[in-house]
């Protein structure tokens, strides 16, 4: 069912909770998976986000959650002169795509060390999104959930173990997504959860052998 | 239980012998597994940023595309001077309205209600009874429980975004939450609350979503006061004791449908309706050059 705080919400800055509410928390999964503070965005605008996107201030928004502030938060009009006082750099383009979602946006985005993440999301309406591709790879989550992304090796029991470790520290699994590029290659997983997994059990989930990076959205309250 | 019909929630609100907004609360805290009061804090917070997205307006705002700011004082100026055709409650309705709606299309800070679009509903029907003493604060937190499960059903069972379902879906679903808010507020019981949100949402249907150049200002802004005040009206006419004559389940799967039928130019494309008219093409090119 829908969250009534979804229905009576967000809390937000206008004017479009599509455009605006949504394209903030793109922006914000964006610079979560990354995982670091971005210095580089290139963002690719696609569909009614391209088309009415100035007017609702999706590009301003979008740059807001890159410099992780929250759809209610004040600035996000003024984020464009933030984006300059905290040394992110970004540029827009139209991007070209085949069967997305109309509101959908590409952030490729880079920290200092020159690590890139490349997302796309889509806004999917009243606030709510979709991450529909990472570097690459199909995914589908939407940040209503704690979500617990794991690039890992693609052997035998590697998900029996992360699950394990949730499954000793109380956490219910809500949704969950495999998906690997060749037998024995790099896997990518998506678990999203009821319960916010606690630092402990993410350390232990890093060191299982065979995990090459995990990343952690916790939902907003 | 989730919020799935009307006829659950009465269901429920009868076997249990709770009103209608407790049954939503109850749902909540299952939900989310909360406790009732830290449910109940963040509902008292989502109102106080209503009443906050009131207090906040300023006149001299404009939009993006300058074609709105300023009403919201205006028909304040207009009611001062004592001579509007509706009454002392009715004409903050409609101010309060205008003035939720030009601060989200000025990027203040709002409560989408369902939408951002749709946010001046709710807030123009409820804060101008919490202001004259009309209605207490925790009275106005139980409405807005009300309004959320209502919210819920149609979102549901039918669509709560333009983009799907036209402006009857984001203003048509804001005036029925409100209405039941309303009725709920004035004692009404769960289904005068029904007969109130039916009535609303009939009144409103097939109502297209047409923004002109595809921005949350022109129609919407106005949009919202007819919620507003149609809402007022259904919740008077539930309270007298007059019905729905078609069950309020059925009504909201019949929105649905009509949204889906609805051709995809008056679904927030700004393709067809008043985004497509002289005036409207020419503010969407204008917006092309000078954004």
């Amino acid at each position: 069912m829908l969250d009534i705080f979804d229905i009576l919400g967000p809390v937000m800055v206008g004017p479009s909770s599509s455009h605006t509410a949504g394209a903030v928390r793109i922006g914000r999964m964006a610079r979560t998976l990354l995982g670091q503070e971005p210095v580089q965005a290139e963002i690719g605008l696609y569909g009614s986000f391209a088309e009415t996107g100035e007017g609702h201030g999706t590009d301003r928004a979008l740059v807001a959650g890159l410099l992780g502030l929250k759809p209610d938060d004040m600035e996000i009009p003024h984020s464009f002169q933030l984006a300059q006082e905290r040394g992110l750099r970004f540029s827009f383009y139209t991007a070209r795509l085949r069967e997305a979602h109309p509101n959908t946006a590409v952030l490729t985005v880079e920290d200092q060390n020159g690590i890139r993440l490349e997302m796309q999301a889509a806004s999917t309406g009243g606030g709510r999104i979709r991450v529909e591709k990472l570097n690459g790879v199909e995914v589908s989550f939407t940040g209503i959930f704690n979500t617990l992304i794991l690039r890992h090796q693609d052997i035998a029991g590697e998900i029996a173990n992360v699950t394990r470790e949730l499954a000793d520290a109380g956490i219910n699994i809500a949704n969950m997504n495999l998906c690997r590029d060749r037998r024995g290659g790099d896997a990518l997983t998506v678990i999203e959860t009821d319960q916010k997994i606690p630092p402990a059990a993410r350390i232990r989930i890093e060191r299982l052998p065979g995990i090459r990076r995990i990343t952690y959205y916790e939902k907003e309250d | 239980m989730a919020l799935d019909s009307m006829r659950e929630i009465f269901e429920q609100s009868r076997e249990r012998n709770r009103p209608f907004w407790q049954v939503v609360l109850d749902t909540d805290v299952e939900e989310r597994q909360v406790t009732a009061e830290e449910s109940f804090e963040k509902m008292r917070a989502t109102w106080r940023a209503m009443l906050e997205s009131v207090a906040s307006y300023e006149g001299g705002r404009r939009s993006v595309s300058g074609l709105v700011g300023g009403d919201g004082a205006r028909m304040r100026a207009y009611a001062e001077t004592g001579s509007a055709l509706s009454g002392s409650y009715l004409q903050e309705v409609i101010a309060t309205a205008l003035c939720v709606g030009e601060s989200n299309a000025c990027m203040r800070k709002i409560v989408a209600a369902p939408t951002a679009g749709a946010c001046g509903v709710l807030p123009a029907v409820l804060v101008p009874l919490y202001r004259t003493g009309d209605a207490e604060e925790d009275a106005v937190i139980q409405a807005l429980y009300v309004s959320a499960g209502i919210g819920a059903v149609i979102g549901h069972r039918a669509s709560i975004a333009g983009a799907s379902g036209g402006c009857q879906a984001e203003i048509g679903s804001a005036s029925a939450m409100a209405s039941g808010a309303l009725t709920a507020l004035r004692g009404g019981s769960a289904e005068q609350i029904g007969h109130a949100a039916a009535m609303a949402l009939k009144n409103l249907m097939g109502l297209i979503c047409d923004p002109v150049a595809g921005l949350v200002e022109v129609p919407c802004v106005k949009r919202n006061v007819i919620g507003a005040v149609n809402a007022v009206s259904c919740a008077d006419m539930a309270l007298a004791g007059i019905t729905s004559r078609i069950p309020v389940d059925e009504v909201i799967e019949c929105m649905g449908d009509v949204g889906r039928r609805m051709p995809m130019e008056f679904r927030e494309t700004a393709l067809g309706g008043l985004a497509a008219t002289p005036f409207g093409q020419n503010v969407k090119e204008k917006m092309k050059h000078h954004p």
